[in-house]
């Protein structure tokens, strides 16, 4: 079985115009092909010129985020039968600078990514000779779901607030940063509070919950934001109204 | 300096940026934070393949667990083409590499007591599997890569593609490389370069393998005059999915799943593999090796055992009796691909499987110390051959692959690039002329697109490189890829611009693939034996006598590659029968 897809590509060739334009290309898709299959099929046989990012198919490695009738999804888990007989629109992830057709500059994400640094921090590292931490499977779970974050972008293509203030940290770096301070084995959380608690985080957030909605793999970066803040409050409840608990 | 503006210059350099390159980058940065690293990456290093590595990764820490069973399990597995002075090391190495990666954050699964779980996994004697769910490559990449962004010293260069080794008096000093952002095509100098790019399933249409896994490491060292090692030995995973390749964990037959034949018949007990239990037992049956997993389905088929399906024949995969709860706790990914790309949920269905391309055992020859032939170079992971996998690799030991020998690359180009002098500057720029005249001329192409080309090889290797050989198909694939060769140089590509050209990538990618398969072809056609992943119908048994060696695939230009043997290192475990199901 399969069924007519009209796919209306955004294009943009900044070596032969500074205007992006549409480009349609009627398809024909098998019913187990995803979107990005047949972006795969009009750059194999039919255009070779247009321009994306794929790699894993497996809804895994992240590469293929895009917008598609406005919503940002992964192309490669996403049916073309979902549009049967009708016209699907393919743009780039929003709010991102583009830099050709379909890929977007994710130079700022991967500084955002950096800049809650994601990677434990402890005063004193235990030797490896003495094994590893332990960890029972609760703590595990207390920031378990914020390791699956695959680096999509679809959070920020969505984030209305990184829409109009790009400095914001934005959904998938803040909640990197807080599954770094849920872990049982970190001891970063002060090392992290001025990106956190500052002009640029988790405050900037309004609570809208698109992150969460879009997010393919779960993470629910919405929740991880609200309890950033949460541990924000009691962090500065102590130090201001008790300040003999930090002593 | 003049020439300091012209090029980066750096003391280690590391093409590919999945889990080897990412070990290796943070072992240097470890070893002298004030030496340059340099990670040069096709994409941003969390793309890497790695990412898509599901069961685990095996390291001995029950006190029941020996180092010499890991060792005899592997080599045994690997039907005796293992090095086992190499085995020893990775054997005694990995414990500590995995828990290094705890240290650094892994969310590896854990018992109750807050020490880390092992499961069970095929080929292995016992539980030694470390895992996280059933996203432990997922996880190792995402850790390593995060870790990696507090050294300051690890410069990278996303989404540069290598298109060539620069090599200068017997030396490998750096590399040619594309900006893809930009297409500028510019060189970038090191005291020691460390391939560490990943294998090559895309020579196969049906794979695992993601759409970057074109043996670039493999190709760059094979045209620079480097052996390709053991390049026949290509792993058929019992259990992807039909139609699209996409892996379900052996970890789902770690944990108990069973494979039936349309009979519903546990079909694996009629190909001395063992008998059928109602739970999973070691080396036995389900938690057999890959190889005899793979070549019982064939069988199967043959027989006419095997269901019908849109994409050819397959069998069961059963994880019903696992349960929801089980199920969603250690194998959720396995859940979420099934519902997602077959529409079945394997809480209540069975899950249609087959054999599909997995994994090069074979790649750049390496020694013991991760260095190659030429001065300065040095492979790990997927892309070379130390060699651990011998003829059929165990499931669980590459993710320890990566960490043990990237970390050894890393310590070994440290200590090469402290010690050799500045490379010629001038004389490696020029070569880069060259290589941008190159890759211009792709543009003046008027022949076949690239898809076609590809698509050509593609079915020719499964036509005549798959689970089972012979001469005939191997000589027809060999002369297939010898015409696809040629007919490359004509190459028609649609897009002629700069910024973001991936026609020019896919162009230069095949470029690899083509001289990877030709190298896989000519060494199997070389190898008239049966061994491990390597089945030749028309030489049906091992001969140690003469094979007992690994294959050598030296590049010529123009014609088929130069083969050779080279000696297995035995130390402890002479040759014997590999037993399973006892």
């Amino acid at each position: 079985m399969s069924t007519k897809v009209a796919l209306e590509v955004f294009r943009y060739r900044p070596e032969e115009s500074e205007e992006p334009t549409f480009q349609t290309y009627e398809v024909d898709c098998p019913d187990d092909w995803v979107l990005l299959d047949a972006l795969n099929h009009i750059k194999n046989d039919i255009d070779g010129t247009l321009s994306y990012r794929w790699s894993c198919r497996m809804g895994v490695c992240g590469s293929c985020g895009m917008n598609v009738n406005g919503e940002p999804v992964l192309t490669c888990a996403t049916y073309c039968k979902d549009f049967a007989n009708g016209t699907v629109r393919i743009e780039p992830l929003a709010h991102f600078p583009v830099i050709r057709d379909l890929v977007v500059d994710s130079t700022d994400f991967m500084d955002k990514i950096e800049s809650v640094k994601p990677w434990i921090i402890r005063d004193e590292e235990k030797p490896l000779e003495e094994g590893e931490y332990l960890q029972s499977p609760g703590e595990l779970l207390d920031y378990k779901q914020y390791t699956l974050c695959i680096n999509c972008m679809l959070c920020y293509a969505a984030c209305p607030i990184y829409a109009r203030h790009p400095v914001f940290t934005g959904p998938a770096a803040l909640a990197l940063g807080q599954r770094y301070n849920l872990d049982s084995r970190d001891q970063g959380e002060d090392e992290r509070r001025s990106v956190f608690a500052g002009p640029e985080g988790v405050w900037e957030c309004t609570f809208v919950g698109d992150c969460t909605r879009v997010c393919p793999k779960h993470v629910d970066p919405a929740g991880a934001i609200q309890q950033g803040k949460a541990r924000h409050l009691q962090w500065w409840a102590k130090k201001v109204l008790m300040p003999w608990a930090n002593k | 300096m003049i020439l300091r503006k012209l090029m980066a210059q750096h003391d280690v350099l590391l093409v590919g940026g999945g889990g080897a390159g990412l070990r290796a980058a943070i072992a240097i940065a470890e070893a002298d934070p004030d030496l340059s690293v340099a990670v040069v990456s096709k994409v941003y290093p969390m793309r890497s393949h790695t990412v898509a590595a599901e069961g685990g990764a095996a390291g001995v820490v029950k006190d029941e667990d020996s180092l010499d069973d890991h060792c005899y399990d592997t080599i045994s597995g690997g039907d005796w083409l293992t090095d086992q002075d190499a085995v020893e090391y990775f054997v005694n190495e990995a414990p500590r590499e995995l828990t290094q990666l705890e240290h650094w954050g892994c969310p590896w699964s854990r018992q109750d007591n807050g020490k880390i779980a092992v499961r069970p996994f095929g080929g292995m004697k016992i539980e030694r599997t470390w895992y996280a769910a059933d996203k432990t490559g997922f996880h190792m990449l995402h850790t390593l890569f995060q870790t990696s962004l507090k050294y300051k010293a690890v410069k990278r260069y996303d989404e540069w593609f290598v298109t060539k080794l620069l090599v200068d008096q017997g030396r490998c000093c750096g590399v040619a490389a594309l900006e893809i952002e930009t297409g500028k095509v510019e060189a970038i100098t090191a005291k020691a370069v460390i391939l560490c790019t990943g294998g090559a399933g895309r020579m196969y249409s049906f794979t695992t393998n993601a759409n970057i896994k074109t043996g670039d490491g493999m190709a760059l060292a094979y045209r620079a005059g480097v052996a390709l090692k053991d390049m026949e030995f290509v792993q058929f995973h019992p259990t992807g999915l039909p139609g699209t390749g996409i892996l379900i964990t052996e970890a789902s037959r770690g944990e108990g799943g069973v494979l039936l034949n349309k009979d519903g018949y546990r079909y694996l007990q009629d190909y001395d593999l063992g008998k059928p239990m109602p739970h999973p037992v070691k080396r036995s049956m389900e938690l057999g090796p890959r190889d005899r997993l793979s070549q019982a389905f064939v069988a199967e088929e043959k027989a006419g055992r095997t269901l019908t399906g849109e994409f050819g024949s397959y069998v069961h995969l059963d994880i019903r009796h696992l349960g929801k709860k089980r199920i969603m706790e250690k194998l959720p990914m396995v859940r979420e691909l099934c519902v997602k790309y077959v529409g079945i949920d394997p809480v209540t269905d069975y899950i249609p499987v087959r054999p599909v391309i997995h994994y090069c055992m074979g790649g750049v020859h390496t020694d013991i110390d991760a260095r190659t032939s030429l001065d300065g170079l040095f492979a790990a992971g997927e892309c070379a051959c130390v060699s651990i996998n011998g003829a059929n690799r165990l499931g669980s030991n590459s993710l320890v692959e990566i960490l043990v020998f990237g970390a050894r690359a890393g310590h070994n180009a440290v200590a090469f690039a402290k010690e050799c002098g500045e490379p010629d500057h001038a004389a490696i720029a020029a070569q880069i002329e060259d290589e941008k005249n190159r890759i211009d001329a792709l543009q003046n192409g008027t022949g076949d697109r690239i898809a076609t080309l590809r698509n050509e090889l593609q079915s020719s290797m499964e036509d005549g490189a798959g689970i089972y050989r012979d001469e005939s198909g191997l000589s027809a694939t060999a002369a297939k890829v010898a015409e696809l060769k040629d007919r490359y140089k004509n190459v028609h590509l649609d897009d002629a611009s700069k910024v973001y050209n991936t026609e020019v990538i896919s162009a230069l990618e095949l470029e690899y693939l083509l001289d990877c398969a030709e190298a896989l072809v000519h060494s199997a056609l070389a190898r008239t034996e049966s061994r491990g992943s390597h089945q030749r119908t028309d030489h049906t048994e091992r001969d140690d006598d003469n094979f007992l060696q690994h294959s050598l695939a030296y590049y010529r230009p123009g014609e088929p590659p130069q083969t050779a043997l080279h000696p297995v290192i035995v130390t402890r475990w002479p040759p014997g029968k590999r037993v399973y199901g006892q």
